[in-house]
């Protein structure tokens, strides 16, 4: 019952490292491009609530100015991303990666 | 008490609907779980009193990124043969890793930060609203915030750029 209650920001850390986790399996195990790139949007947002977490115990607005930041550059992210799924898409009529191995060695 | 409740119904709402984002099959369910998720995310970021990260949590995530995501998995017309559910591998390595996050950072983070003594301390009015984070990006991160200007422009032009069939 300690652990679970009341609530400390390790609680938020702990969820943080959950989902970035599962972000991270996301991207290494599923072969769909969209997925591997909504994986990735995952990974972004784990990151932001350790950020936001940090920033409510010290009481410094560091943090939320750092996330705001890395929403838009998420942004930009997708935006690119999405662009070049489009292209590859147009190149081979599939979106799954196994067809996208020409720099492999 | 209230926030033990809310924490642990959102946590449960977001570990889930990002379960289902890395399991489906079809890309749009995925990204209807991702919707989900960010809301979740963002009633999570209001819990932590970040009332302007929450909102622009809801707008430019799931109002924006996601619209745009769903947008092209509509404008690709995918087959249901282009769609491959996980494999099995694909789970063992998820779950492996899972196990490993939770092996190696569970035990870091309580001995790191141990629950007892570490608790949220009061801050002051108007903490993460609109005006305290305005003046903090328009004073000391000035710089950087004019810089993101540059580098959506440069994305704006590079998605242009990479999209079109001939230049």
């Amino acid at each position: 019952m300690d652990l679970l209650f009341p609530i400390t920001p390790t609680h938020y850390l702990v969820l943080s490292a959950l989902v970035f986790g599962i972000g991270v399996a996301g991207v290494l195990s599923r072969k769909n491009l969209f997925v591997v790139l909504m994986s990735l949007e995952l990974m972004l947002n784990a990151v932001n609530l350790s950020f936001v977490t940090f920033s409510r115990v010290n009481g410094d607005l560091t943090g939320h100015v750092v996330v705001l930041f890395v929403v838009a550059i998420a942004a930009a992210e997708a935006c690119v991303g999405l662009a070049i799924v489009i292209a590859l898409y147009r190149l081979k009529e599939t979106v799954d990666l196994d067809f996208f191995k020409s720099l492999k060695g | 008490m209230l926030e033990a409740v809310l924490f642990y119904i959102l946590a449960a709402v977001l570990l889930g609907m990002t379960l289902l984002v890395i399991t489906r099959t079809n890309p749009i369910a995925s990204s209807l779980g991702l919707v989900v998720a960010f809301g979740a995310l963002a009633a999570l970021y209001a819990l932590l009193s970040a009332s302007l990260v929450a909102i622009i949590q809801i707008l430019v995530y799931a109002g924006g990124i996601m619209v745009l995501m769903i947008f092209v998995i509509m404008l690709l017309n995918l087959h249901a043969d282009d769609l491959r559910p996980m494999a099995a591998r694909g789970l063992t390595v998820a779950l492996s890793l899972l196990a490993v996050m939770a092996g190696v950072l569970g035990p870091v983070l309580l001995v790191v930060f141990p629950s007892g003594n570490w608790i949220m301390a009061p801050l002051p009015d108007g903490f993460g609203g609109i005006f305290a984070v305005g003046s903090k990006i328009f004073s000391d991160y000035l710089f950087p915030f004019e810089m993101l200007s540059l580098v959506l422009l440069t994305a704006i032009v590079g998605a242009l750029v990479l999209s079109k069939r001939k230049l």
